[in-house]
């Protein structure tokens, strides 16, 4: 059986969902970090799926490369947040940081 | 081709497999190892995909970059001495719902659309063909990134040390 176009876009989209779900449930702040990490990796996968069976060429892989840097910068900065997060309250769980709340 | 339709199986199954461990496990240091399983299936597909340069980015990149600053951060902020590395869901039935609820909707999506395909092309030395364009076309884009690079470390570095 021939492997398609659409097997690619049906595992990214499957990724995709995964990490929608690791991003609304989890409660450590870390945790939402992988999930954006693994949507990041799914739009990943989509570009270069079109870029090997769609009409974008070597265009796809170039933005891909910005997506992995936007990434990285992204995962420098939240880490920072989440550092300071922890070293202010003491927890890094996203339901307990509402202290702006009362 | 059957190598490669066996081959794109075993990667599709192990990415689904270990992902889905990733947003299940209880220990916070599996989703970690999961995640890193996950992303050296994924860079095994983009090879399968004809991007050999961008699976030894991501390989270099996210495993020997994000993925160690990620267990750098679960190591700074759990009391590993006290309490077990566990951490626990917040409504998981809507959130498992709506998950699939959207999924759903763009596999039927990407099912439905007749996407102006045409018969893959053979790649030879892709790293070359980017070389060019990311000094030519994406030059903007280029620099722009590693300003934002720049900018990004300066900041954390300045945001994650104490304040006195």
């Amino acid at each position: 059986m021939e492997i398609t176009f659409n097997h690619f876009l049906i595992l990214s989209a499957i990724l995709f969902g995964l990490g929608l779900y690791a991003m609304i449930s989890r409660r450590n702040a870390i945790l939402v970090l992988m999930g954006i990490e693994l949507i990041l990796n799914s739009a990943n996968i989509n570009l270069i799926a079109f870029s090997k069976f769609g009409a974008l060429g070597v265009d796809g892989q170039m933005i891909s490369i910005f997506v992995i840097i936007l990434a990285v910068a992204e995962a420098a900065i939240a880490l920072a947040i989440i550092l300071n997060l922890y070293n202010n309250i003491l927890t890094v769980n996203i339901d307990e940081a509402n202290t702006m709340k009362d | 081709m059957p190598y490669y339709t066996i081959l794109f199986y075993i990667f599709a199954i192990a990415i689904i497999a270990s992902a889905v461990i990733v947003v299940t496990a209880k220990n916070i240091i599996y989703s970690a190892v999961s995640l890193f399983i996950t992303l050296f299936f994924i860079a095994g597909l983009y090879v399968l995909l004809n991007a050999d340069f961008i699976a030894i980015t991501q390989i270099m990149v996210y495993i020997g970059g994000i993925l160690v600053l990620l267990i750098f951060g679960i190591m700074l902020t759990s009391k590993i001495t006290e309490v077990e590395l566990t951490t626990s869901n917040l409504s998981a039935v809507p959130a498992i719902i709506f998950t699939v609820g959207i999924t759903t909707i763009i596999i039927f999506v990407i099912l439905t659309t007749k996407w102006n395909t045409k018969p893959p092309a053979v790649m030879t030395e892709t790293i070359s063909q980017i070389g060019k364009l990311m000094l030519t076309t994406y030059l903007l884009p280029f620099e722009i990134a590693s300003i934002v690079l720049l900018v990004a470390l300066i900041g954390s570095a300045m945001y994650s040390r104490k304040i006195k």
